[in-house]
């Protein structure tokens, strides 16, 4: 029985990781009905960005500090540094090919992604970069037979809060609604007098942070970075997004975290080698079967 | 009801048929000027032509969001790997093979997801084309090899009086399956079945109204397409003489899209200017080696600024009728 509860706390961890990512997948498709393909590499470039920080800029931190101190810090860069470049690669790569309609925008989107990718090789070179055991950190807490790290924990505890004051945000403030007025109906929202642009502004710096401060997570959870991994954590994070819903918050969180799960135990009890697989495999059955992903909801067609 | 056949005008056509009979003499004649290397990277051109038309079909003539076209490129190119290699089936007999094997798996596959509609539709086939490439990955059956793929195909032959075996001559064998396809698409593109592709492209629901049998034709163009792509698969595994799954990733369907959204939907002169921009623009730019490919991406971008509809985008209302006088009197010669 604990095995099984391990390999959930194990598949929450990582759901977790492709719920942040979701997230601001999901918003900028709320909004500009875009598959932003650059944002996979706005969580690598986090990743990286986390690394130079932890091992370059705050190891005196960690060790007068601790490890908390440094993670801390890591990820509060990163998610800043990627909130502007979120904004840079929007008014460099985007905001000229909105008007064209949206496909112009997923070729753009494609190039914005080679782009950061081939930064990151440029910037970090091309090899692997692992996370340093000694800067990370390592307590374990022990519930009976049950063993889960405090970094498990805290990672499971930060996302949790990030995504639940996202969720606030865009639920209950003004600006919030104006973001969910615009996704629902960009010219109408336009004509109440929602400025756009800063709508636009807005998702584009707080779905780079989250992807940010998940990849710096990840880098701590598994050590090791590639910058390819973008595209890796980008697609099952994309996954997820569909699975909950496209454009609904609450859907991308839950299907970050289901997914997460039932990868987990597809590895454990099916197969490691087809646990992807087995995660695509449910995602078209769950689409046959609810079009419209398992929290969207049902629109009827405008003829 | 002849005369419905000649539709376009004389002179317009012998004007229409000049760009392509010259792209097709520049094709022909540039192998015999360059060396070895540069006819390989005119032969990847080619591949990237064919892949680009056949994504052409579902993407462009369709509007069919399809992020995993690799996966048809993959099944193409190991039927004809591990038929080869275990079973001795000459390559070019695989060609057909090929074709046939990825056309019934894109019936199977997209028959219960083809009523998905856009991002949905996406992201189904981008999962498809995982599964594909992870379980070639896991060898299923001890078929696929694993991670290191098939090795040994054998070059296509006809007996021992024609092999292909130089870049020049895979050159041409590429090359040539692309003239047949394009023709072949030219004259479907200009066929009720194309027609009816351009209008539930258009709009789904009107094409629907007017008793268009939209599934069955959004079956039919995923259908041909992979059997297209099948082909590019055939004659890429005989010329590699090995196939892995890393050569059918995610981001060779990114590509694919690419080319047709570069080129313009529906275009099929596009497809060949965004084949030339994906396959060429690499090793012109080989120079600048490191910064080659961050060039790339933001020319990508920059393209999409100038020109969104695509480089060469498809002219749209060409039929134009002719006065009826004229008809009978043509007719009647």
């Amino acid at each position: 029985m604990h095995l099984v509860l391990e390999q959930i706390i194990n598949g929450l961890t990582i759901g977790s990781f492709y719920a942040l990512i979701a997230l601001g997948y999901s918003m900028v498709y709320g909004v500009l009905k875009l598959i932003n393909f650059a944002h996979g590499d706005f969580f690598a470039m986090g990743s990286y960005i986390g690394y130079t920080v932890l091992v370059f800029l705050v190891a005196g931190a960690t060790v007068s500090m601790g490890p908390w101190a440094g993670m801390g810090l890591a990820v509060l860069t990163a998610g800043v540094s990627l909130m502007a470049v979120g904004i840079a690669v929007e008014r460099a790569a985007y905001r000229p090919v909105y008007r064209a309609g949206r496909l112009p925008a997923v070729v753009s989107a494609l190039g914005a992604s080679i782009f950061l990718q081939n930064v990151i090789m440029l910037v970090w070179g091309p090899r692997y970069q692992a996370y340093p055991a000694d800067l990370i950190p390592a307590a374990r807490i022990h519930f009976g037979d049950l063993t889960v790290t405090m970094l498990q924990l805290v990672i499971l505890a930060l996302s949790f809060a990030l995504m639940s004051a996202l969720y606030y945000v865009i639920q209950k403030t003004t600006f919030g609604a104006a973001v969910r007025a615009t996704a629902h109906d960009r010219n109408t929202a336009a004509l109440m007098g929602i400025n756009f642009n800063r709508v636009i502004v807005f998702i584009f710096t707080l779905g780079p942070a989250l992807g940010a401060v998940a990849g710096v997570m990840v880098g701590m959870y598994y050590r090791q970075i590639s910058f390819t991994m973008g595209w890796n954590y980008g697609l099952k994070a994309f996954t997820a997004t569909i699975l909950g819903g496209i454009g609904n918050l609450p859907g991308a969180m839950f299907g970050g975290l289901i997914l997460g799960v039932l990868e987990m135990l597809g590895a454990a009890y099916i197969s490691a080698a087809w646990k992807d697989v087995f995660v695509f495999l449910i995602l078209i059955l769950v689409l046959i079967v609810r079009p419209t992903g398992l929290f969207g909801e049902r629109t009827a067609e405008k003829v | 009801m002849r005369d419905l056949q000649n539709l376009s005008g004389g002179g317009l056509r012998s004007a229409r048929l000049l760009a392509p009979l010259a792209f097709a003499c520049l094709v022909t004649a540039y192998p015999f000027a360059v060396s070895d290397y540069l006819i390989d990277i005119g032969f990847f051109f080619g591949i990237y032509a064919l892949l680009g038309l056949s994504l052409n079909i579902v993407l462009g003539e369709v509007g069919l969001f399809d992020l995993g076209h690799a996966g048809f490129y993959a099944i193409g190119a190991y039927v004809t790997a591990v038929l080869n290699t275990r079973y001795q089936v000459p390559v070019l007999v695989l060609m057909p093979v090929s074709c046939l094997a990825a056309a019934l798996f894109a019936y199977l596959v997209c028959s219960p997801i083809i009523h998905l509609k856009g991002d949905y539709l996406c992201i189904v086939t981008i999962g498809m084309g995982e599964i594909v490439r992870l379980a070639l990955i896991n060898n299923p059956f001890d078929l696929t090899g694993g991670p290191n793929g098939v090795f040994g195909i054998d070059f296509p032959r006809v007996g021992n009086l024609l092999v292909v075996d130089s870049s020049i001559e895979y050159y041409f064998l590429v090359w040539i399956t692309v003239g047949v396809s394009i023709a072949g698409l030219v004259s479907l593109q200009h066929s009720r079945i194309g027609r009816a592709w351009n209008c539930i492209r258009e709009d789904a629901v009107a094409a629907q109204a007017t008793g268009i049998n939209v599934r069955a034709y959004k079956l039919l163009a995923f259908v041909l397409g992979a059997a297209l792509a099948g082909a590019a698969g055939n004659i890429y595994a005989s010329k590699l003489m090995c196939v892995s799954p890393e050569s059918f990733t995610f981001w060779e369907s990114c590509l694919m899209f690419c080319i047709v959204l570069i080129g313009g939907m529906g275009s099929i002169p596009g497809v060949i200017v965004g084949a030339a921009f994906i396959s060429l623009f690499p090793e012109i730019f080989r120079p600048f080696a490191m910064y080659r490919m961050l060039v790339f991406g933001s020319i990508m971008i920059v393209m999409m600024m100038v020109r969104p509809g695509g480089f060469w985008p498809r002219k749209r209302g060409a039929v134009t009728l002719r006065p009826l006088m004229e008809d009978t009197a043509d007719g009647a010669v």
